[in-house]
């Protein structure tokens, strides 16, 4: 079946990942801006619009990262609530795609569909939902249901979740209603609602999600319609797609249905010697010498002030058996003293100091594009000619004029290359993704 | 602050639910541009009513003047979120956010969320302790705990972030719960959202006033009110602003009120139907007693239009209205200052300095 082999579109598109949290971001730099005040969410909103962005991505993170049982001083931190902002923002733009990242494990199913909806419906069909199923206790302690579930199961509950919320998107029989009632009995919650908003002119919310282990890789093959890949570099983007190509095969939604679009940084200039330079720059700014010993303390459980960030890698052992959860979900579970030995031989192998390691652990070096304009274009227009992904979600490091130099020198390129869109397609973020329209589900109406 | 028996001009808020989602951006611009204070958003569970929160936010970015502000409900409701949801709504807005609280009452809200259903006194017991987390949220981060120190390395005053540690009170009637904080987004430009609720929601026993900046205040008749207002006041005291709340019908594009097809269904509000000259009249009354003054129009567009010609302009002509600030914030309409943070080192230094010796 045709259906089962996969086409590639011939073109990527790009989103914009503004972070709000962690080292990527420079707040060193004169010109770094505020993470709070609207106008710099409209102004890189606005800027992506003009580049033509698909989409306009906000994180979510429902505890305050710490350091030694304090909250974390060295990095950016504070950011607004995704939804909310996501709304402001739809009043000031026409086109772009507004994703909020939220959590299934602290928030109710009927909750989150309804305001998900709302976004949608708000925004004339440009939300998404980008599905994440942190479920940490120290999370929890923020929440009246505190930390119930257990790591194993999160994806188990998080596609209950997603299966609910698309019924209740699914609900209204025409854009007037009746609505159908939808019942849930879970194993952590229970739904029995009549939904309230009829569907939206992109049918319903576009779901992302960007779970990497095979669970999620299932879990995304079955219910997402883009994927927030960590796989950036050519060969493993190609390895990635193929992956997810069979994955959603298998679940019987055909090559094409699964979108992915990597995570990336873009450092560019008008000569490959500049963009390189520039990167030096970015990469101090990003990674000072504070941020090296906490970092390595995040692991070692102790304080490493006395270390030398310059340095090899402390010769002490770590104080904890197990990382902490609180610095965030991809640190969950690592063994502490195991890691330490591994990372020293690293460091001593490769010459590095304790700086210029944390930096290569923390900046995405797989995920950067450094280069001249053109370069990177020539570069970005083979990943379209394969389909070795559908384009690049980019998180910009400074804000707010960090999409500026892409938007005004890459993306011409890009399009005089024939792989990047010179207009909008539609008013959807479903259209503008090219995107199939759901299917109406034919469950019967339940009294 | 103590806010004065009778102030000599009020504030005017508009109920905007009725433009829904698809009508709003133009409904909050003509509000604004009619003079109103403030624009509230009904968020009770009915068919066709998008989030309030998000049709706030929505009004942020494209208006400088009128305040936004949503109902959000505290029972089924994780107060996390919604605090983290109103500071966000501050900042979209450049500070003119506040907060109806509302404790739903429907059964139906309790089963979509697979909740226990909440009545009685357990209602405001629920509310008391929403307000209690968000504003200890709210004041988590001090304001200056934003540093950005370069030679340091470090983005915030970790001194100046605090845990809230809220345990719900020993007669909790619910299922007890813990909140630990610190929020997630530094403070609110405002410090403070002005916090908002039924009168009836408010009192010894219920939600105490001083969580309260502002108590809205119904009764049957537009005879009663004036007397409700002074019974309100008198049992609550000085220290909250009273708004009170009055459905409006208007003779307008060539109908009668009476003949007015939109008319909106009984409510538990005074009414006011007729000719604009006599919601002149009823409004001068009205702003004399209350701090200010929440219509809830029949129809948006149409009460829009005749409030913008006739009476708006008529009453500030008549001193009982104030004219909007531009670039104002929400608790400059309601005549409150920016507090300090609870947590602020500064304040305890400050008390601390009062009780000791002159």
């Amino acid at each position: 079946m045709t259906r089962d082999i996969f086409q590639p579109s011939g073109r990527i598109q790009f989103g914009i990942f503004f972070q709000g949290v962690n080292s990527g971001t420079i707040w060193k730099a004169a010109e770094s801006g505020s993470q709070t005040d609207f106008e710099s969410f409209r102004h890189i909103v606005q800027t992506a619009e003009r580049g033509k962005f698909a989409a306009f991505f906000l994180g979510e993170g429902l505890r305050l990262r710490e350091h030694l049982g304090r909250p974390h001083a060295l990095d950016v931190a504070g950011r607004p609530d995704a939804q909310t902002m996501l709304a402001a923002l739809a009043s000031v733009t026409k086109n772009i795609g507004l994703v909020a990242t939220q959590n299934t494990t602290y928030n109710d199913p009927a909750d989150l569909a309804h305001r998900l909806s709302s976004l949608d419906l708000i925004s004339g069909g440009r939300a998404a939902w980008n599905v994440v199923t942190t479920d940490n206790a120290w999370t929890g302690a923020n929440f009246r249901r505190g930390g119930y579930l257990d790591h194993a199961d999160r994806y188990k509950h998080a596609e209950a979740f997603v299966e609910t919320a698309k019924r209740i998107w699914d609900s209204w029989e025409t854009p007037s209603g009746p609505a159908r009632r939808v019942l849930h009995e879970g194993q952590h919650y229970t739904v029995d609602v009549t939904p309230r908003l009829p569907r939206s002119a992109q049918y319903r919310p576009v779901l992302f999600q960007a779970g990497d282990s095979p669970d999620g890789r299932d879990f995304a093959a079955r219910q997402a319609d883009v994927i927030f890949s960590a796989h950036p570099k050519f060969d493993d983007a190609v390895e990635f797609r193929r992956d997810i190509v069979s994955r959603s095969v298998a679940a019987g939604r055909g090559a094409n249905a699964v979108q992915i679009m990597p995570a990336s940084e873009f450092i560019l200039a008008a000569t490959d010697q500049e963009a390189q330079e520039k990167k030096a720059w970015v990469r101090s700014l990003q990674i000072g010498p504070q941020q090296a010993i906490a970092y390595l303390e995040q692991f070692w459980g102790r304080e490493l002030s006395s270390y030398d960030p310059d340095g090899p890698l402390p010769e002490i052992d770590p104080v904890v058996e197990e990382t902490s959860e609180t610095r965030g979900s991809g640190f969950h579970g690592a063994k502490a003293r195991q890691l330490a030995d591994q990372w020293r031989a690293e460091a001593k192998d490769k010459g590095l100091s304790i700086r210029q390691f944390v930096t290569s652990k923390t900046a995405r070096i797989d995920a950067t594009f450094t280069g001249s304009y053109t370069a990177v274009a020539d570069h970005l227009a083979e990943y379209a000619r394969v389909g070795a992904v559908d384009g690049f979600n980019i998180s910009p490091w400074l804000i707010p004029t960090g999409l500026d130099d892409i938007v005004n020198h890459l993306v011409p390129e890009l399009q005089e290359r024939g792989v990047y869109p010179t207009e909008y397609r539609g008013t959807t973020l479903r259209e503008n993704l090219g995107l199939e329209t759901p299917v109406r589900s034919e469950e019967p109406a339940r009294a | 602050m103590s806010i004065s028996n009778k102030k000599a001009s009020g504030f005017l808020a508009i109920e905007l639910d009725g433009a829904g989602y698809v009508n709003l951006a133009r409904a909050v611009l003509d509000a604004e541009s009619a003079g109103f204070h403030a624009a509230t958003f009904k968020d009770a569970p009915e068919a066709g009513r998008a989030n309030a929160l998000q049709r706030a936010a929505f009004a942020g970015p494209i208006t400088r003047t009128i305040a936004v502000v949503p109902e959000v409900d505290t029972v089924y409701t994780e107060p996390f979120h919604i605090s983290t949801q109103l500071a966000s709504l501050d900042y979209v807005s450049g500070g003119r956010a506040g907060w109806i609280v509302t404790a739903d009452e429907s059964p139906e809200a309790a089963a979509a969320v697979g909740r226990s259903f909440v009545e009685g006194d357990a209602l405001a017991q629920e509310a008391a302790a929403s307000i209690e987390v968000g504003r200890r949220l709210w004041d988590s981060w001090e304001d200056d705990a934003v540093i950005r120190d370069v030679a340091t390395g470090r983005y915030l005053d970790v001194d100046k972030l605090h845990y809230v540690d809220f345990e719900t009170p020993a007669d909790f009637s619910g299922t007890p719960y813990s909140v630990k904080g610190p929020s997630i987004i530094p403070r609110p430009l405002q410090g403070q959202l002005p916090v908002l609720a039924a009168a009836k929601l408010v009192g010894e026993g219920q939600v105490p006033v001083e969580v309260v900046d502002a108590v809205l205040v119904s009764a049957p008749t537009p005879e009663l009110l004036t007397a409700e207002i002074r019974d309100v006041r008198a049992r609550l005291g000085g220290s909250v602003a009273i708004v009170a709340e009055l459905d409006v019908v208007l003779d307008a594009r060539g109908q009668s009120a009476a003949s007015r097809p939109a008319a909106p269904p009984e409510s538990d509000r005074a009414r006011y139907s007729g000719p604009a000259g006599g919601l002149i009249d009823l409004l001068e009354v009205l702003l004399a007693e209350a701090e200010g003054v929440r219509l809830h129009p029949a129809a948006v567009e149409v009460e829009l239009e005749e409030l913008s010609r006739l009476v708006l302009p008529e009453l500030r002509r008549l001193g009982s209205l104030r004219p909007p600030v531009q670039d104002g914030t929400f608790r400059d309409v309601l005549g409150l200052e920016r507090p300090q943070s609870r947590y602020s080192t500064s304040a305890a230094a400050i008390a601390a300095g009062k009780q000791g010796p002159a």
